[in-house]
């Protein structure tokens, strides 16, 4: 089954036309993504050709999804571009946006996810996010696919690079989905989402869990964990030594006053029992000693 | 992006929302010049951005401009919890009958906006939230639909305001919305709004955060920003393009990808406890490009912070090879020692993910005796820490 992304999501690329639309397309291609539409206003008629495929470019979502049963979008556009690609691709009732940009207005992303969340039909993942990778399955976003192969981890995580480096740890044993869930104070799918989506993925063992400092969403996870998830999780903070009150690169990830530690959201996790490492490479042992006992 | 207090009420002005209208001076003379243009009682105010000035004695009655000049002669220098107060603000004394607080802010978890008002303004509201939740009105705002007359009216009645001052509330409580919206704010706060002993609703403070992510819509931005409590390296990196924050420690870090690099300076300060508390000093992200200038910018700054005494590249090569990678650091060092600024300092590499055995193998031939390979990331934190110690 995997989480959100299987080997029958037929994705289409918002900015497929730009640089990095065009790149990671290719990338995309060749990790087992099926590409069915590209999307670039203005753009409609033309083709893009990557790993042997034509991949028609649409003028909009809505033309796109109607010609292709596009049923994911990954979106490569610029920030002030963002917003609107995100409300045409809820106007075309698509059920899974991954938005891949970094750098767009909190406003704008507070409406489009309130926009997303009134429409009743589409899931946004990110933004400011790597995306999502099922393994020898499909691929949406930027992870690298030859990192790991098809296994029976879970992984969710805030940052890119820990997620590429903790599949890169358990590569041996490889993942049923991992979750770039971003870095933003406002994002779309949160820790718990993809909780309770591995919870129920039969295809899902046990789960790792990558946290970083700002805000409260690890302290909302451990409590979700406690009550609703019953596999494994092995859990990971970033940020200890970060000072209060600087970005820490990722634009949420900030201490403010007393809120938002690295040492709050470790505690409330191995409250409620969750194993958490104090290095990426001793939260990769954690779970492979869950994974090799069972 | 937070601003000064006078920076957040000429915001307030331009929308509407009264306030008093004072002046920014940057010595006591100019304070009492102000005080003789304003007349009568007025009040100095440290501009720094930080909390609590009123307890650290940054804010001062003044009956007369002599009064005014000594006040400000006060002021001026104070470090108030590490900011030191380079300007005062100047205002007319407010007759104040009653305080009260209103924001709006970002409320993360549950990624919409937040509105707050209290009849009980004045003191710290972190404060009045813990000992008195039930005075603080807390409303949701839908940031589809924003705040139009009913929510405010809403919030206005959730708090509690009475009829006296209901009408006048609810206006501030919509111009306020018109800055939180226009401003692209991530805060608008108002502590204390008061009515005066005349009965009229004045913001009598400010606070603004604007989000330096909407800076391409918002030209206004750039006069607004002020580097004078900027730390200098993290200046040059901003500059630079480079995601730069400057720390304590002893440890230059250079990583990609902005978890990677809070792990790692979590991972060399635990490694450092065994080398005499050996600390990072410094976040710097490069990205996902690492080209050769970016990495030679990056190790410039690094070493231009004269606590470095070594420095670890931790990279996890994923969209980019680490081969890519390995070039940019050994042309980086080149690029230094073109400039007359060779490196000096040992730098450990620890490569991994795509390509590692071929980013390796360039370090190893490039043959730079200050270069060391480390293969796991804890491994290359202890080495670090090490080298750190021995240069201390």
């Amino acid at each position: 089954m995997a989480i959100f992304l299987t080997e029958d999501s037929k994705i289409l690329v918002q900015g497929i036309t730009g640089s990095e639309g065009t790149k990671h397309t290719i990338r995309m291609l060749s990790s087992h993504a099926n590409i069915v539409a590209g999307v670039t206003p203005g753009k409609g008629g033309q083709t893009v050709t990557a790993e042997g495929r034509d991949i028609p470019v649409f003028g909009s979502c809505q033309e796109a999804v109607a010609a292709t049963g596009a049923d994911v979008s990954v979106v490569f556009v610029p920030p002030r571009f963002a917003k609107a690609a995100v409300v045409e691709a809820v106007d075309a009732a698509i059920p899974l946006v991954v938005v891949i940009t970094e750098g767009i207005p909190v406003h704008d992303t507070a409406a489009f996810y309130q926009y997303a969340a009134d429409s009743g039909t589409t899931r946004i993942i990110g933004p400011n996010c790597p995306g999502l990778i099922s393994p020898g399955k499909s691929n949406a976003g930027i992870i690298p696919g030859t990192i790991t192969k098809t296994g029976r981890i879970g992984l969710v995580s805030k940052s890119g690079t820990l997620t590429y480096q903790m599949m890169y740890e358990l590569r041996d044993l490889g993942f049923s989905s991992a979750v770039g869930i971003g870095g933003d104070p406002v994002i779309g799918t949160t820790h718990i989402d993809c909780l309770a989506a591995f919870e129920a993925d039969a295809e899902t063992d046990a789960i790792v869990m990558i946290g970083e400092i700002g805000g409260d969403a690890e302290e909302r996870a451990a409590a979700y964990i406690k009550d609703h998830v019953t596999k494994p999780v092995v859990g990971y903070v970033a940020g200890f030594t970060a000072p209060e009150g600087k970005t820490m690169g990722h634009a949420g990830a900030i201490v403010s006053g007393s809120s938002g530690t690295a040492q709050a959201k470790k505690e409330a996790l191995e409250a409620v029992g969750v194993k958490v490492g104090k290095t990426p490479s001793e939260t990769a042992r954690l779970m492979r000693e869950i994974i090799e006992a069972k | 992006m937070d601003l000064y207090e006078y920076q957040a009420k000429d915001l307030f002005a331009q929308h509407g929302v009264p306030t008093q209208s004072g002046e920014v001076v940057h010595t006591p003379q100019h304070a009492k010049e102000a005080a003789e243009r304003i007349g009568g009682l007025v009040v100095v105010k440290a501009q720094v951005k930080v909390g609590g000035r009123g307890k650290a004695g940054g804010v001062k009655l003044a009956k007369t401009p002599q009064e005014a000049y000594d006040v400000a002669h006060d002021i001026l220098g104070l470090d108030i919890k590490g900011h030191i107060v380079h300007q005062v603000l100047v205002n007319p004394a407010a007759d104040i009958a009653e305080e009260y607080y209103v924001s709006y802010l970002l409320d993360r978890a549950n990624r919409t906006f937040l509105a707050m008002a209290s009849k009980e303004g004045g003191m710290e509201i972190e404060q009045l939230a813990v000992e008195r939740p039930e005075a603080l009105a807390k409303v949701a705002v839908d940031a589809v639909v924003g705040v139009d007359r009913a929510k405010a009216e809403e919030i206005c009645d959730a708090a509690g305001f009475d009829d006296s001052v209901r009408e006048q509330i609810i206006l501030v409580l919509e111009k306020l919305w018109d800055v939180f919206v226009k401003s692209d704010a991530t805060l608008v706060e108002v502590n204390p709004l008061v009515k005066t002993l005349t009965g009229e609703v004045v913001a009598l403070d400010g606070k603004v955060s604007l989000d330096e992510n909407a800076d391409f819509r918002h030209p206004e931005y750039e006069a607004l920003a002020d580097f004078t409590e900027t730390d200098p390296l993290e200046l040059k990196a901003k500059e630079k393009n480079l995601n730069y924050v400057k720390l304590s420690g002893s440890v230059g870090i250079i990583g990609n990808g902005a978890g990677l690099v809070m792990s790692t300076l979590d991972v060399v300060a635990y490694a450092g406890e065994e080398f005499g508390g050996q600390k990072p000093a410094n976040f710097l992200d490069i990205g996902g490009g690492a080209s050769a200038q970016v990495m030679a910018d990056g190790l410039e700054i690094i070493l231009g912070d004269s606590e470095v005494k070594s420095v670890l590249v931790n990279v996890f090569g994923g969209i980019t090879a680490c081969d890519a990678v390995a070039n940019g650091i050994v042309q980086a060092l080149q690029m230094l020692a073109d400039k007359g600024e060779p490196v000096t300092k040992p730098l450990v590499v620890r490569l991994d993910g795509n390509n590692a055995d071929l980013g390796r193998q360039i370090l190893h031939d490039a043959g730079n005796p200050l270069v060391e390979l480390v293969d796991t990331m804890d491994g290359a934190a202890r080495r670090v820490a090490e080298l750190a110690a021995q240069g201390a």
